[in-house]
């Protein structure tokens, strides 16, 4: 059994009138997270203990292969972060709790903003279930949440090839564009 | 206050080579150019910044690290690189490449699979460590200079060095970049190592 891409959610051009092309999302989707899975499938090819393994047990037990599953796993749930009916405010269960942690949205969205923006070199920005407080996570690389016991709610890549193609370095300009994208709907079924 | 150094050559001056006007443009005037601001910036709270130089900030892993580091390595960066670069190198260096990993193509070949090879933002190095020169990979805004090691030549693969010319093609983009590397350069930069 060898590892997949997952599909995407949506068309490749459906985040075109967000503000992120389908140029950017080719690139990204069928160029970088395609190449983390066909990498994946290389080593399982001379490690065969990895065929049938599930991508989360990759990350949990820190498997030397540990990068190329982590980035398979984040823009897997990035791209479902993402709609192209996404945007406004938050609903559900997810508005109350982010009220309850935060004090408002507007304040979760600035310091999300601000740790997306503000992050150094390649890595994730997160917003995460902390035991039972969410709050604003970032991770480094292939960083992702889960080896690190935290449940992932939200993400937002910021590895400059996730905005490159549409914002070149206007890094804090590529993050607010994303908001007018967040699948509010699933952001709640990660809770 | 600390400046910007200029390019050692025009903004199109390696199009023909295959890094674009664009491309160096944005490197140079909105990231590079950056770093400068933002080290100014911090350097309004703590005056006692603008007494040292890069370098020290470098050496003494001042909380500036990451933007003097970057500050600096980019110049280096730029200075690897120009419109009469490419070809082999000469003399002295030739030779400690040949000593030190058997042959041209072999230093090229181990150096070209650290950069393309490199996992998240940073650079490949050519260093002198004691004498001896060895490909080196840092991450980030690493500095060989904070390692002890002596930079001979670089190669930024940060993604914004080559996303305008070559979007995920990073071995591409370092092909071409061994048609512009500067050997004069180079070669000072290992003359002065042995020092």
């Amino acid at each position: 059994m060898s590892f997949t891409l997952p599909a995407l959610p949506w068309a490749i051009d459906a985040l075109a009138a967000k503000g992120i092309s389908a140029e950017q999302v080719d690139f990204h989707y069928n160029k970088h997270h395609k190449g983390y899975v066909t990498k994946l499938n290389a080593a399982a090819e001379s490690r065969p203990e990895l065929k049938g393994a599930k991508i989360e047990d990759l990350i949990n037990n820190k498997d030397a292969t540990y990068n190329l599953a982590a980035q398979i796993w984040n823009h897997t749930f990035y791209w479902n972060c993402m709609s192209p009916n996404g945007g406004g405010e938050p609903t559900g269960a997810v508005k109350d709790q982010i009220t309850k942690d935060f004090g408002s949205f507007d304040e979760m969205k600035k310091q999300f903003s601000a740790a997306a923006a503000g992050h150094f070199g390649s890595g994730w920005a997160w917003l995460v279930k902390d035991g039972d407080k969410l709050r604003v996570h970032q991770t480094h690389d292939a960083g992702c949440p889960l080896s690190e016991g935290l449940k992932p709610v939200l993400t937002c890549d910021v590895w400059e090839h996730a905005f490159y193609i549409d914002y070149r370095n206007d890094k804090a300009k590529y993050v607010e564009t994303f908001w007018n994208a967040v699948n509010w709907d699933f952001v709640n079924s990660q809770l | 206050m600390f400046a910007l150094p200029p390019l050692p050559w025009p903004i199109d001056a390696l199009e023909s080579k295959g890094i674009s006007a664009e491309q160096i443009n944005f490197h140079y005037n909105k990231h590079h150019k950056g770093y400068v601001t933002k080290l100014n910036a911090a350097a309004e709270i703590r005056p006692e910044l603008n007494g040292k130089s890069i370098a020290e900030l470098i050496t003494s892993k001042d909380k500036t690290y990451n933007l003097a580091a970057q500050i600096w390595n980019h110049t280096f960066y730029w200075n690897c690189m120009s419109p009469d670069g490419g070809g082999m190198p000469t003399g002295k260096l030739a030779q400690a490449i040949d000593r030190d990993f058997g042959s041209f193509e072999n230093m090229k070949k181990q150096f070209s699979a650290a950069a393309a090879g490199h996992f998240g933002s940073g650079w490949a190095w050519l260093v002198c460590e004691e004498g001896r020169l060895k490909v080196h990979q840092t991450h980030d805004a690493g500095c060989p200079l904070s390692e002890g090691l002596q930079p001979i030549l670089t190669c930024d693969v940060w993604e914004h060095a080559f996303y305008i010319d070559y979007r995920n093609d990073k071995a591409k983009y370092v092909n071409a970049f061994w048609n512009t590397v500067n050997w004069g350069f180079v070669s000072s930069q290992f003359a002065s190592s042995k020092l």
